[in-house]
């Protein structure tokens, strides 16, 4: 296999806080390859967003402490000086956000905010960058391109915003692209519009990309991996069938369970996973699902499940036995998802 | 944005108008002591004060006499402050050469102490809130927090104290006072540098409470989403600040400085009063103290003048700063 394009081993990111130290991200590895797709599925709060933040340089040594190494093309992102991060930021990377109602800055022009993130990485002309910046806006999809680039944000709608936003992030042909729940903040017809926009544009651009959703619908038919984080750790990581057709992890489990299907008879209420997610100053001994895990046993609330794999690939941090984590996946999960 | 402009200029003219006539009731129809009386003197016999009455146009009924003073403060030459109603009913002195004599010291007060308060108070607000929680910050916000509670009267004579007086007696040298003296043009006092300490003493309340603003204005932008794009993108944590964070964190800022401009350019009474400055303010509380009813309803104009003006500006402003906001 060819060298990762990013490799992320043991990431830690824990903030101090006056409360305690909020253990965000803690002990996350994965590997990503050129060309892939990667959906990072969790809760709230279950260090998806953090961790990426952390990939991007977008949070600091200064607000929390980072163990780790993000390996981003053979360089580990954590040693650079922040002035070269800086330079990969928007141009190696880049990154697409929940809100683009928000994430837009209601001042500028849209093809002015585009044309500064050209600028801030090549040395060209503002007329040249504004062309660029108009022929991306008219990549991905928005119509009239060069009458919209002078319009603000306020003008455009959520969707159009968003797809801005991602013009924004490919303006300068980066290698990854992050979208942190890109669809969240959409209308359910829009989500599907852009998450095809997304698709489509990491076959052009030939860049990887890692959606970042709390919804495993949404990335069913996206994705090639899926990662599933709870609690800052990784439950489970697999390809989209490990997943799908086999998850192996109880919290799994439960977020296939509660995906809302509009393709299939309603024949029964969905079943949300019992309990909150785990404060993350004081994370559970043992497996931090366990509290809400209804197949616990002895183990669980005493060690920590390491992440493993059996074939290579398809990885999970469960103390059940394998024979036990497919029979009850059959049994239990698969009819009703 | 034109017919915002007509309608905010009748608007104008609406406020003026029922301030003059609210001005005209308490000063005229409701005051402490008849006016001609007051006007006549202390030893006026009864028919001076008759006599008084008369000339001053007291006797006649009260549409007449507002009719009169409103008349006056229509802006047009010949009407416009006109000398046989505007005048000081005790020195006789037009309303009108002391208002355009004293409106230029106030102005170079105001303009002066803003400038003073805009340097000190904006650049205090951004480093302490970008260096949030280090010294340089919380020395910042004891100055604020200092300058906001320290009064203006008080302050104003511990720098004289400090930088006129004592100084001389320390070191030989100190501030020139800031009293002008009569033969001396204001050109010459602004560049004997009579104006420092009155510029320091009105400044210092702005500016403290510019300094907070700006940092909380800013400390809140920095935690928007727009912020983190621009960080994305890969921009100089520089221009990030500068382009992105006080962009919006200073347009609430332009708001409140048109409101306090035009608020001064009415006279900073109590700064003009303790440096003996002949501007606006100190003729209005010259003219509240002896009830001198056309001097009050010439400043009151003028002051109010100056406030609405201001905040017409202001929102003419936010139309061009805050591409959201539009005017029909």
């Amino acid at each position: 296999m060819a060298e990762p394009l990013l490799e992320v081993r043991d990431l830690k990111v824990h903030f101090p806080t006056e409360d305690g130290l909020v253990k965000a991200v803690d002990g996350v590895s994965l590997s990503l390859g050129q060309g892939e797709t990667l959906g990072v599925v969790g809760e709230s709060g279950s260090g998806k967003s953090v961790t990426f933040l952390s990939v991007m340089g977008l949070i600091t040594k200064k607000q929390a402490r980072i163990e780790g190494e993000i390996i981003f093309k053979g360089q580990n992102l954590l040693d650079l000086p922040p002035e070269e991060m800086r330079n990969i930021r928007g141009s190696g990377m880049s990154m697409v956000f929940q809100d683009p109602m928000t994430s837009l800055h209601p001042y500028y022009r849209v093809g002015d905010q585009v044309v500064e993130a050209i600028r801030a990485h090549q040395p060209i002309p503002k007329k040249e960058a504004f062309a660029q910046a108009v022929s991306m806006l008219k990549r991905v999809g928005i119509p009239r391109p060069e009458e919209r680039a002078r319009q603000f944000p306020h003008e455009f709608s959520g969707g159009m915003r968003q797809r801005a936003m991602i013009a924004m992030a490919l303006s300068l042909n980066p290698d990854l692209l992050i979208a942190d729940e890109p669809t969240t903040a959409l209308d359910v017809t829009v989500q599907a519009q852009i998450l095809d926009l997304i698709d489509r544009l990491r076959e052009e651009f030939n860049a990887s990309v890692v959606i970042i959703t709390h919804d495993l619908g949404v990335v069913a038919e996206h994705c090639d991996n899926i990662m599933v984080m709870y609690a800052g750790r990784v439950a489970e990581f697999g390809d989209r069938g490990d997943i799908y057709h086999g998850a192996h992890h109880p919290y799994t489990w439960g977020l296939l369970q509660s995906i809302t299907r509009v393709d299939q008879p309603k024949t029964e209420r969905l079943r949300p996973i019992k309990g909150l997610p785990p404060s993350l100053i004081f994370v559970p001994p043992g497996c931090p699902f366990h509290p809400r895990c209804p197949y616990r046993f002895a183990p669980c609330d005493v060690e920590i499940p390491p992440l493993l794999s059996p074939d290579g690939k398809h990885a999970s941090a469960c103390h059940l036995p394998l024979e036990d984590k497919e029979r009850i996946f059959q049994e239990e999960v698969e009819i009703r998802a | 944005m034109g017919r915002y402009l007509i309608r905010r200029t009748l608007f104008l003219i609406l406020v003026l108008f029922i301030i003059s006539a609210l001005t005209f009731v308490i000063f005229l129809k409701l005051p402490a002591g008849d006016p001609a009386r007051r006007a006549a003197g202390r030893r006026a016999t009864e028919s001076t004060i008759r006599q008084v009455r008369i000339n001053l146009g007291l006797d006649k009924p009260w549409y007449v006499q507002y009719g009169r003073f409103a008349k006056g403060l229509i802006p047009w030459p010949g009407f416009f402050l006109n000398e046989q109603v505007y005048f000081s009913y005790f020195n006789n002195v037009p309303v009108k050469e002391q208002l355009y004599s004293r409106i230029p010291y106030t102005a170079v007060l105001a303009l002066g102490g803003a400038a003073t308060w805009l340097l000190l108070g904006i650049p205090i607000g951004i480093v302490s809130a970008i260096r949030r929680r280090s010294f340089v910050d919380r020395a910042g916000m004891v100055f604020a927090l200092f300058g906001v509670s320290a009064p203006v009267f008080w302050l104003g004579f511990l720098f004289l104290f400090f930088f006129w007086f004592k100084f001389n007696q320390w070191f030989g040298w100190g501030f020139p006072p800031s009293g002008i003296p009569t033969e001396e043009s204001l050109g010459t006092a602004v560049l004997k540098g009579r104006f420092l300490l009155p510029w320091l003493v009105l400044s210092f309340t702005f500016a403290a409470f510019y300094a907070r603003m700006v940092r909380g204005n800013l400390i809140e932008t920095m935690g928007e989403d727009y912020i983190r794009t621009a960080r994305a993108k890969g921009l100089s944590e520089r221009r990030v600040i500068f382009k992105h964070g006080l962009r919006a964190a200073l347009t609430p800022v332009v708001t409140m400085f048109g409101m306090d401009m035009g608020y001064l350019l009415g006279g900073a009474i109590i700064t003009e009063t303790v440096f003996r400055i002949h501007g606006l303010g100190d003729y209005a509380i010259r003219s509240l103290f002896t009830n001198d009813f056309p001097a009050v309803m010439g400043v009151t104009i003028f002051a109010s003048f100056f406030i609405v003006v201001a905040n017409l500006l202001v929102d003419v402003a936010y139309a061009f700063l805050d591409p959201r906001v539009r005017y029909q």
